[in-house]
C-alpha cells in the first residue's frame, strides 16, 4: 500500500472511501446489477435473486474494505458458492461479477475525485490492492467450493465403483465402467484379487466395454492385474477393448501371450465356460 | 528353519513357513531337485500360503526351482500366493512366467490330477 506523499494514511483514505460507498449504496448497487445483466452474467438466476445477492455481496465487499478482515468475506464467498454452484453458475461468472463491481466502484471514485487528481491517485492506491484481494478471495472461495464438490462426487463414484460378481461356480465378472485413474485401478485390483481368493475363482472376465480410453499407467496396471491373477491360479479374459485401448496396449508393447482377450462380454463368458468345462446346449440341440 | 518335503503319491509337497532365510531357500532347492528324481516324482507342489511378504530372492528361487524341476523331468505348481504378495511380485516384475500356479494345495492337486489323467 503506497504512502507516496505521506499526507494521509491509507487507512484514513479507506475510511473515506468506505463512507463514500455507503452513501451511494443504492445507486452503485443499481448500476452494478444493470452491468451484470448487460454482460449476461448469472443467467441461471432471476432478476430478483441477482438483486438480493448483489445487495449482500455489496455489503460484504464494503465491509471487507473497511475492516480489511477477509475471514468474514471468505465465509460469505463459500456460503454463496454453496448456494449457486448447484444452480449451474460458472467460475467465469462469479469472477466476472466481482470484477464488474470493482470497476463500477472505481468509476464512481473517478467521478467523485475528478477535480483532484492527486487525491484520486492516493485513493486508488488504497482501493486497488484491497479490491484485488477481495476479488481474489471470492474467486478462490468459489473454486475451492467447486473442488470440494468435485472431490465429494469422485468419492461417491468410487464408492459405487466396481462389483466383483460371481456368475457361475468359479467364474467371476468384473465389469468396469467409466474413467479409471491410477487410484481406482489399484482399488479394482485389490478387490479382484481378494474376490478370486474368497470365491475360489478359476476364470475371471474383466469387461472394459464401458471404458473409452485409458492412459499408459492404467493400461500397465491392467496387465499387472492379469499377471497377478495368474499367480493366484486364475485365468483372466479381458473383453470389450475399445480401439483406443487396443492402441494403448500395443504402444506399451503388451506380451499378447499373457493377455487373453475376446471381443465382447458374451464371447468372454462363453470362452470362460469352455475353460471351466461347461457345455451350453441350445434348445434346438436338446 | 528347514522346509519339510512330503511325499504324496507321485507328488512332492514343500510347505513354506513364514520366515525363511536365504540359506533355507537354497537348501530347499537342492532338496527338491535331488528328491524329485530319487522318488521318481512327476510333480512338485510348493505351498507359499504362509508367506505374507515375498522378497526378490524368494521369488527368484521359486522360479529357479520350477525350471530346475522341469529339467529333471517333472512339473512344479506354486500354490497359495496371497493377493497382496501376487501384486507386489508383479510390480517387481517377478511374474513366474512358465510356472503353473494354483489358488491352494487342493487346487494344485486337482490341477495335477487333471493333467496326469490326460497325459496317461
Amino acid at each position: 500500500m503506497a504512502k507516496r506523499d505521506g499526507t494521509s494514511e491509507p487507512s484514513e483514505l479507506l475510511r473515506e472511501l468506505v463512507a463514500h460507498l455507503r452513501q451511494n449504496r443504492t445507486q452503485l448497487r443499481e448500476e452494478w446489477v444493470v452491468r451484470i445483466s448487460e454482460t449476461r452474467l448469472l443467467t441461471a438466476m432471476t432478476k430478483e435473486e441477482i438483486f438480493a445477492e448483489a445487495t449482500s455481496v455489496y455489503d460484504s465487499y464494503v465491509e471487507a474494505l473497511e475492516t480489511e478482515a477477509f475471514e468474514a468475506l471468505q465465509a460469505y464467498a463459500r456460503n454463496l458458492s454453496e448456494r449457486i454452484i448447484p444452480r449451474g453458475v460458472e467460475t467465469h461468472e462469479v469472477v466476472g461479477i466481482v470484477l464488474l463491481l470493482r470497476d463500477v466502484l472505481a468509476r464512481s471514485l473517478f467521478a467523485k475525485y475528478q477535480n483532484d487528481f492527486k487525491k484520486l491517485n492516493r485513493i486508488l492506491d488504497a482501493y486497488e490492492p484491497a479490491a484485488n484481494r477481495i476479488a481474489n478471495t471470492v474467486a478462490v472461495g468459489f473454486v475451492q467450493e467447486r473442488e470440494r464438490v468435485i472431490r465429494q462426487q469422485q468419492e461417491a463414484i468410487r464408492e459405487l465403483s466396481t462389483p466383483v460378481l460371481q456368475v457361475r461356480e468359479r467364474l467371476l465378472i468384473l465389469p468396469i465402467i467409466g474413467v479409471i485413474d491410477p487410484q481406482r485401478a489399484r482399488q479394482l485390483t485389490e478387490q479382484l484379487l481378494r474376490g478370486i481368493r474368497t470365491n475360489r475363482a478359476k476364470v475371471v472376465v474383466i469387461d472394459i466395454t464401458g471404458v473409452a480410453a485409458m492412459d499408459v499407467t492404467v493400461a500397465n496396471h491392467l496387465v499387472q492385474t492379469v499377471e497377478a491373477s495368474r499367480l493366484l491360479g486364475a485365468t483372466v479374459i479381458v473383453t470389450g477393448l475399445s480401439p483406443e485401448i487396443a492402441q494403448t496396449l500395443v504402444t506399451i508393447g503388451v506380451d499378447l501371450g499373457k493377455m487373453n482377450t475376446v471381443g465382447d462380454l458374451q464371447g468372454g463368458i462363453e470362452q470362460a465356460e469352455k475353460l471351466l468345462g461347461y457345455k451350453v446346449a441350445t434348445p434346438v440341440e436338446r | 528353519m528347514e522346509v519339510p518335503i512330503l511325499k504324496q503319491g507321485a507328488v512332492l509337497i514343500a510347505t513354506f513357513q513364514a520366515a525363511l532365510s536365504d540359506a533355507d531357500l537354497n537348501q530347499l532347492r537342492m532338496g527338491l531337485v535331488q528328491q524329485v528324481v530319487k522318488f521318481r516324482s512327476r510333480a512338485v507342489i510348493v505351498d507359499v500360503t504362509a508367506m505374507d511378504v515375498m522378497d526378490s530372492f524368494a521369488s527368484r528361487t521359486l522360479r529357479e526351482i520350477a525350471h530346475m524341476i522341469r529339467l529333471r523331468g517333472a512339473e512344479t505348481v506354486i500354490v497359495g500366493i496371497q493377493p497382496e504378495v501376487a501384486f507386489a511380485m508383479v510390480q517387481l516384475g517377478l511374474t513366474l512366467e512358465g510356472v503353473a500356479t494354483a489358488l491352494d494345495l487342493e487346487e494344485g492337486l486337482a490341477y495335477l490330477n487333471e493333467k496326469f489323467k490326460t497325459t496317461n
